[in-house]
Parts: structure tokens; C-alpha cells; sequence
């Protein structure tokens, strides 16, 4: 039997190319729906901007100044060719640039994203790792009802016992809101995460936790795992080298859906603490009719769901032999 | 010196007080290689593991002493057990596919023996170590870079044997004292376990290494242990030196195993040990084999025999053992059955076949008379199963005609009439994998009823339906009552029976069977071929029956074809091939197929009879 060994990269970078032109074909799409989307929204933004009290010669006129008059493919165009080429509009209350108005809430949510993903992704493998190794034991019976009990809650809910645990009526220890000038950076008070951070954790824990420890109890009942102990090796390497390494694949893939999902939950959670991030930016252009700035945070949406879940694969393929060697 | 002494043993399912297996007595000396022989259930698996103080989930040892290399190992602590296992007493697994861990390099596994066992030693000494023990067992290749690189693949990059090769490496390269091998040639194909056997030999004898070989395979043992244990229900029913078990079997037992073997020099007719092992807990009273025994007599289901000796060092757990005497009759040699080769039905000519751009096969030619069974055998890899495949239309990339009764056959199986697909049936290779777990074996045997020959419609459909389920499952040898249960609720032999029940149903006129016995016990096996056998006196069916084994070749088939690389490399009637081998191809084939001594023990023909018409 002969086996080419070297690995030939050039055929994995084939594979990653042809995700990356999906991935981008997939957000294409999304804008496709963005903007499908914010057309049959109720009410028309000329009114919006101007007030009841318009008269119907004023609302035509800014209609033809925002373009709003022409057909629908041509706005499209008009607006996806404005993203690519970075002037995707002007919001219709601050008359600012998109760009530059989100620029900063991007960056804030960003970073609630990411703290939230670098407690939660190690915090759910230890848990769901211990649980697994203590099958049936006090340890994994706790984990399992605890979780089962924080999945039930949506996160508005967990927010919001946070909020009344931890800031207002119990232990008033950490701030309930979130107060950040423009620009400043959120890492400034560091207190002012602890709960939106905390509230987002407890959204997604329950979900990768269950995961990891299923996978890993999957592992500790193959035979591979058998022989590891059978040779004589340590209970604790057994854990380290034979289980984690293989348990692990399904939690990337389950992480680059947790991140996915985390970035959808800002939306509820900025809400709830008043956090400036691209959630409540959101929130606040959909009560305004503000279209171009409702377009463009719903495609960055959708670009960070496609962006993780390739990373997911990609992952998953560099962490699985077998698949990382395929076809060579 | 003994190694291992086994006294009493007892291992019981957890906090039910039911027995695994019980009152086990042995030893093993250095250098010795003592064979553990039964069907799937005896216990031989969870009696080797003990000797590593190992049991499985659910399971505890509670009794008795196993004692390796001086050492007990029973209620041993778990880091002193650690510390002996590897090192002192190693395991090689069944499955090396599922017992190598993929996500590590096979250094890594190898290496972390010396990382736990042996952390004193050097860097250059674990890597002399490491490549010497590869080249024992026939990996290595003398030249240190290539070793590297074939030491820095993970294991889905090396073909059954090479993976089977590396568990071995594992267990011999720390130079253990005790070794127990647990059934390590089942997924092998003959020649690989061959040169495994081998290896096993000259390991053993080279480091004076006392080995426990487990297996439910006779053949397999018979030129590698010195001394053989059966066991059946837990319990050691016979135990002998090699030469007391094949040429003196004396238990029953025993006796049925021997005579389910098929043997490449000669054809036999195989005999079938009626019924299933009993499971823990719900095992017979007096001798647990009384009520699949030949030769039992009422006392057999009272009484629990103790052991006997009807020689020095030949013990026998067996009522009747000094009364039943050493082999009684001869074994039952078969005639060849006369088969009209004038009436064609199937027809393959001169076929290609493709995997992407990799041709696999090389015009293939063949032809299957009605009543006739042809065999079909080569290594894994050869190409033979996508032979099989191109014909049922589940491959396509091929060119070149296959007809039925003279039509040719469209490539895709969706393409072919009804009618066609009737008339050509498939049974796969593990009956664990081909039928549906949530569906029971009435709705799998329903099915392809509905599909290929639809009962009329009107009145008394549906009795005609269940008429025609439980009809298949009688030609099967299983009881009607089988059709609501799930396959989990059957064993493999059952199971496989079901699979071949589906075939049957809607009448075919030509099987074809892809190493349908390859996942069962070498008894099971022999009750498969016998049904096949009678299927196609009755029904006249045409066999098309691949396999690797040519032992099974012996007993099944009219003709065999031999196929090599994709191509054919012999063809003929059954015994002018397998006794004048041209090629040197089947020769070697023909040499590396295990057999026993020339004068196999007495067959018993009670369970014969039995086993049709259950």
C-alpha cells in the first residue's frame, strides 16, 4: 500500500477558496434580503424623517433626493455598489455617514462578543469535560439540571434577574446600565461588562456545556480509550491526550454556532443594559425607519454568521486528521 | 515458570449477583500461548481482560486470584495497575481501526508506553526500541527516515493489517511478560492473518512472552497455542494440550466448534450448533449446554459437572465425559454437486470499473448457471466487492455488458425494471449495518414485497402479506413470531438470516452474497452455508458468494474464481483449483488459509436435523 504522505496544500486551499466564494455568495444573498426586508417595513422614511405636519411637496421632494422614487433593482444596485466601495449612505435622522455612525458600536459590541466567547468557550469545555468524567455522579446530575433550567430562561430574562440580583434591589454591587461616550473605549470600566458579559455567557454556557459533555462521554466509551487505559496510561492523560483531543471537534463546530448565536444575542442584551453596541444601534434605527443604518448592521449580521461558521469548519478540518489528510 | 495463574475467577455483573463467568482455573508459562476458544457470549473476552484487572462497564471482578508475574492483580490499586499494565501484561484489541486513537501519530501512541512505563530511558534508546519492535512485527523497513515517516502517520493512513501490525508493535515493545490478544485477526483478510500469526509466534518465542489468544475460531489457534481452553457460559468446559483438543476433543461442546470449521483440503459438510449462547442470567441450570447437546441425558439438566480428567492434563466439564470416549464417527465428507453449466443466467463481460480515475477492475468476465454457486475470492482490496456491486447496479463507473438471461442490464439499479431488480437479490456484509434499527423485521421483510411484487389488492391482502413474511422467515429456519421484533433483539446469526430473508422474499433467481459470514462466529457461519446450501437445492437459486476465505470456498461452491488487482487470475470447478492451484497467486492463498490435523474429531450428527427444522 502505497500512501502519499506529503501533504499537498495546494488542494486544501482549493477547498477554503471555494468556501470563502460561497461564504460571500451566502452574504450577497442576506443583502438581497436586507433590503427586501426593510422595503415592506411599514410607514415611508421621507415621512418619517420630516413628521406628520409635511406637506406632500416636501415629502416628494426629499423622496427624489434620497433616491426613493426610483425602481427598486436600481436602489438595490445602487446601495450594495455604495457598501462595496465603503459610502453605504447617510442615516436619515443624523444626516452622518453609516460608516462612521456604527463605526464605534461596532467595535463595542466586538468586544462584548469576544470577552463573552473567552469566558464561555474554556468555561463550557471544563464543565462539560468534569461532567463527562463524572457521569452520573452528584457533579454532572447538578450540571445537567442547572443548565437545563438556564436554556429554559431567554436572555432578556437572565438579564434582567441579573440586573435585579446584582445591581438594583439585592446586592447593588455593579452598574445596571451602560454609560459610554462615543468613542470611548468600553475596556475604560471594566465593572460595566461584568453583567452584559455575564448575562451572555449564561445564554450560550448551557448549550456548549451539554455539548462538550455528551462528546466527550462519545469518547471515553471508545475503544481507542479502552486501549489508552489499557496500556497504562494515567487517568488524567487519558482525559487530556485521548478524550479532549477528539471530544473537541464537535464543540468547535458547536462554538462557531455559539459565536454566531452570541452575536444575535447582543441585540436583546445591549437592549437590556442600554450598552451602545450595534444591537441597540439596531433597535434604535428600526423605531426610526433609519434604512440604510438598519441595511447595513443586518448585513454585518450576516457576514459574522457566514464568517463563523466557515472559521468553524476550517477549524474542525485543521483539528480532524482524517479530514485534514482527505484525498491526498 | 508460570506467568499468569488464574484461581477461581469470578467476574459478575454489578449489584446483581449474576455471573460472567466463574470457577475459572488456569496458567500460562513464559513462552507458552495458551488459546481461549468460544462463541460470541462465552466469557473468553472478559476472562482475558482480567488478567489486566480490567472488566468491562457494568461488570466487576469478585472472585478469585489472578496472579501475573508473581503479582495479584485483583483489588490492585489503581495507579499500581497503571503501572503493570503495558509494561508487564499488554493487550492487543479486536478492531485496531477503533482502537487506534486518530487524532494522534503513531509515535505518539507508541511513544507514551516509555513515557509511563519506562521515563528513565533515553530518547535514543525509546527510538531504537520503537523501530527494532516495528521490524519484528514487519513495519519497518531498516532505513531510519522512511520509519519516521511512517511513524508520523495517523492510523486512518495504514490498511487493516498495517493497523493490526502497529497494536502489536504497542504491546510487545515495552517486552512484556504476559500478553493477551483478543480475537486480533477477525477483520483481516487470510493472508494478512497469516503473516499476524506468524508474528504472534515468533514474538512469543523470541521474548519467551506468555500469551493468551482469544478467539471463536479453531482453525485459528491450531498452529499458534500449545495448549487450548474452550469455554462456553462462563464456564472452562474442556481444556488440553493442542493435540488433546483437535485429535481427542471430548466434550460436546467442543466437538460442535470443530465440526462448524470449514477446511480448505477437504470438503465437509459443516455442522451448526443448534440455538444461541445463553446470556448471563438467564443461562440453563445443571450444564448450560444441555439444551443445544447432542449427547445430553436427563441428568445433564440437573446436575452441574465438575471437572473431569480423561488424561493427564486433559480436563473435561462433563457429565458423560469418560463414557462419550475421543472421536467417534468420521467426518462427513461431501460429494460435489453435479450442476448443469448449459443454463446461463447471469453474465458478465469483459467489465471495467473505475473509483474516480482509478481503475479497479480489468475485464472481468464471468457466467452463473442456475442451481450453480460461484465463488468469488481475493484479498481485501482486490476489487471483488465492487464486482458485486457492478452487478446489483449500486456501482456505475464500469463499462462493459452484464446481461440477465441474455437482456442486459441497465447500470443504475433505478434504471432496471421491477422485474429485474426481483430477480437479482443482495445480501451485504454485516448483518449489524443492512437493516433498518427502527423498523421491525415485518416492515423490513414487507418492503421490498411491496416494492418488487405487489400482493393483488382486494380481499385478504394484508393475511396474504403476513402470509408471505412468515413463509420467508420459515424458509430462513426463524421462528414467524420473529417478524415483531427489532434487529437489536437478534443475534448476529439471526440478524443475518433476516438480511437474507429480505433477499428471498420476492422470489429471486440469482443472490449474490458479499462475505455475508465475515461478521459472525465460525458457528453461526457454518448454520448460514448450511441454509444457503439448502436454499439452493430447493429454490434452485444461483450463488454468487464473495469471500476471502477459501476454506469456505471448499464447502459452498461449485466453481471459484480467483481475482487478483482487479483482475481474474484462476478459474474452475471448486476442488481442480483448490487442489492444483495454477496460479501462485491462489497458491499462496490456498497456504496461508489456517487448517487442523488430518484426522478431524467425530462430528455430531443430532443437531443437524435439529437445526433445519427449527
Amino acid at each position: 500500500m502505497t500512501l502519499d504522505r506529503r501533504p499537498s496544500s495546494a488542494t486544501g486551499r482549493l477547498w477554503l477558496l471555494r468556501r470563502v466564494v460561497f461564504g460571500m455568495a451566502v452574504v450577497l444573498l442576506g443583502s438581497v434580503l436586507v433590503f427586501a426586508a426593510t422595503q415592506v417595513l411599514p410607514g415611508d422614511p421621507a415621512r418619517a424623517v420630516l413628521g406628520h405636519e409635511a406637506t406632500p411637496e416636501r415629502v416628494a421632494a426629499l423622496r427624489t433626493e434620497l433616491g426613493l422614487d426610483r425602481p427598486l433593482v436600481a436602489q438595490y444596485l445602487a446601495w450594495l455598489g455604495g457598501v462595496l466601495t465603503g459610502e453605504p449612505g447617510h442615516s436619515l435622522v443624523t444626516r452622518e455617514p453609516v460608516g462612521g455612525l456604527i463605526g464605534d458600536r461596532a467595535v463595542n459590541s466586538a468586544v462584548l462578543v469576544l470577552v463573552s466567547a473567552a469566558v464561555v468557550v474554556p468555561l463550557s469545555v471544563f464543565v462539560g469535560a468534569v461532567a463527562g468524567r463524572r457521569r452520573d455522579r452528584p457533579f454532572d446530575r447538578a450540571v445537567l439540571v442547572v443548565t437545563l433550567g438556564l436554556t429554559a430562561l431567554p436572555e432578556f430574562i437572565i438579564a434582567l434577574l441579573l440586573v435585579i440580583l446584582l445591581s438594583t434591589s439585592v446586592f447593588p454591587l455593579l452598574p445596571g446600565t451602560v454609560l459610554l461616550a462615543p468613542g470611548q473605549n468600553p475596556f475604560g470600566e471594566p465593572a460595566q461588562l461584568v453583567l452584559p458579559v455575564t448575562a451572555l455567557v449564561l445564554g450560550v454556557l448551557p448549550y456548549l456545556a451539554r455539548l462538550v459533555r455528551g462528546s466527550v462521554i462519545d469518547v471515553y466509551e471508545s475503544e481507542y480509550v479502552r486501549t489508552a487505559r489499557l496500556k497504562g496510561v494515567p487517568e488524567n492523560v487519558v482525559l487530556r491526550r485521548h478524550v479532549l483531543r477528539n471530544a473537541l471537534v464537535p464543540a468547535v463546530q458547536g462554538t462557531a454556532l455559539a459565536l454566531a448565536y452570541l452575536t444575535g444575542g447582543v441585540v436583546v442584551v445591549e437592549q437590556v443594559f442600554n450598552y451602545p453596541g450595534l444591537g441597540s444601534a439596531l433597535v434604535d434605527a428600526v423605531n426610526n425607519r433609519d434604512f440604510p443604518v438598519i441595511q447595513l448592521i443586518c448585513l454585518v449580521f450576516a457576514a459574522c454568521y457566514v464568517a463563523f461558521n466557515l472559521l468553524g469548519d476550517a477549524m474542525t478540518v485543521y483539528v480532524t486528521p482524517r479530514l485534514r489528510t482527505a484525498g491526498r | 515458570m508460570t506467568a499468569v495463574a488464574v484461581k477461581g475467577l469470578r467476574v459478575d455483573l454489578s449489584g446483581r449477583g449474576v455471573d460472567v463467568v466463574d470457577c475459572v482455573d488456569f496458567t500460562i508459562d513464559a513462552g507458552e500461548v495458551l488459546g481461549l476458544v468460544g462463541e460470541s457470549g462465552s466469557g473468553k473476552t472478559t476472562v482475558g481482560v482480567t488478567l489486566l484487572g480490567d472488566a468491562r462497564r457494568g461488570a466487576a471482578i469478585v472472585g478469585g486470584s489472578v496472579v501475573v508475574d508473581g503479582q495479584e492483580v485483583v483489588g490492585l490499586r489503581p495507579d499500581r495497575l497503571a503501572k503493570l499494565r503495558g509494561s508487564t501484561v499488554a493487550y492487543v484489541p479486536q478492531d485496531p481501526s477503533m482502537a487506534l486513537n486518530p487524532a494522534l501519530r503513531l509515535r505518539r501512541q507508541l511513544d507514551e508506553l516509555f513515557e509511563f512505563h519506562r521515563p528513565e530511558l533515553p530518547d535514543a534508546a525509546r527510538d531504537e526500541r520503537i523501530r527494532t519492535t516495528l521490524r519484528e512485527v514487519g513495519l519497518g523497513s531498516g532505513d531510519q527516515e522512511e520509519d519516521d515517516a511512517f511513524l508520523a502517520r495517523f492510523p486512518h493512513q495504514l490498511s487493516g493489517g498495517q493497523q493490526q501490525r502497529v497494536t502489536l508493535a504497542m504491546a510487545f515493545v515495552l517486552r512484556p511478560r504476559v500478553i493477551v490478544l483478543d480475537e486480533p485477526t477477525t477483520g483481516l483478510d487470510v493472508t494478512t492473518q497469516a503473516r499476524v500469526l506468524s508474528t504472534v509466534r515468533d514474538l512469543c518465542a523470541t521474548h519467551r512472552v506468555a500469551a493468551l489468544y482469544v478467539t471463536h475460531d479453531m482453525a485459528v489457534v491450531s498452529n499458534l497455542a500449545h495448549r487450548i481452553l474452550v469455554m462456553y457460559a462462563g464456564r472452562i468446559v474442556e481444556a488440553g494440550t493442542s493435540a488433546q483438543i483437535f485429535d481427542a476433543a471430548t466434550h460436546p461442546y467442543t466437538r460442535a466448534l470443530l465440526a462448524a470449521v470449514p477446511l480448505v483440503s477437504q470438503r465437509r459438510e459443516l455442522t451448526a450448533i443448534p440455538g444461541d449462547t445463553p446470556l448471563p442470567g438467564s443461562r440453563p441450570s445443571g450444564c448450560a449446554f444441555h439444551p443445544r447437546c447432542p449427547d445430553a441425558v436427563a441428568e445433564c439438566a440437573t446436575t452441574t459437572p465438575d471437572p473431569v480428567q480423561v488424561s493427564p492434563g486433559h480436563v473435561v466439564r462433563c457429565l458423560r465425559a469418560t463414557r462419550l470416549g475421543p472421536a467417534r464417527t468420521a467426518p462427513r465428507a461431501v460429494e460435489p454437486r453435479a450442476v448443469r453449466q448449459n443454463d446461463v443466467v447471469l453474465r458478465v463481460a469483459d467489465l471495467d470499473a473505475f473509483h474516480g480515475r482509478r481503475q479497479v477492475l480489468h475485464d472481468v468476465s464471468l457466467a452463473l448457471a442456475a442451481r450453480e454457486c460461484l465463488a468469488l475470492v481475493g484479498e481485501s482490496g482486490c476489487g471483488k466487492t465492487t464486482l458485486a456491486r457492478s452487478i446489483i447496479g449500486l456501482h456505475h463507473r464500469h463499462s462493459g455488458g452484464i446481461t440477465f438471461r441474455g437482456g442486459e442490464m441497465a447500470t443504475r439499479a433505478r434504471d432496471r425494471p421491477p422485474e429485474l431488480r426481483r430477480a437479482v437479490q443482495y445480501v451485504f456484509q454485516s448483518p449489524y449495518n443492512s437493516l433498518n434499527p427502527r423498523r421491525s423485521i415485518g416492515e423490513i421483510l414487507r418492503e421490498p414485497l411491496a416494492v418488487l411484487s405487489p400482493v393483488p389488492a382486494g380481499k385478504g391482502r394484508a393475511g396474504r402479506t403476513r402470509a408471505a413474511v412468515s413463509e420467508v422467515l420459515e424458509r430462513v429456519s426463524l421462528s414467524p413470531t420473529v417478524a415483531a421484533r427489532y434487529p437489536d433483539q437478534l443475534s448476529g446469526g439471526e440478524r443475518q438470516r433476516v438480511a437474507i430473508a429480505r433477499a428471498l422474499v420476492c422470489r429471486p433467481e440469482v443472490l449474490i452474497c458479499d462475505e455475508v459470514t465475515s461478521a459472525l462466529d465460525v458457528s453461526v457461519q457454518a448454520s448460514i452455508v448450511r441454509l444457503l446450501r439448502r436454499l439452493q437445492d430447493e429454490e434452485g437459486l444461483a450463488l454468487l458468494f464473495v469471500t476471502h476465505n477459501l476454506a469456505l470456498v471448499r464447502t459452498v461452491a461449485d466453481r471459484v474464481i480467483a481475482m487478483r488487482a482487479g483482475r481474474l487470475v484462476e478459474g474452475g470447478p471448486v476442488d481442480d483449483v483448490l487442489d492444483h492451484p495454477g496460479d501462485p497467486f491462489t497458491r499462496a492463498l490456498i497456504a496461508a488459509t489456517p487448517e487442523f490435523g488430518a484426522a478431524p474429531p467425530g462430528v455430531p450428527s443430532a443437531p443437524t436435523s435439529r437445526e433445519d427444522r427449527t
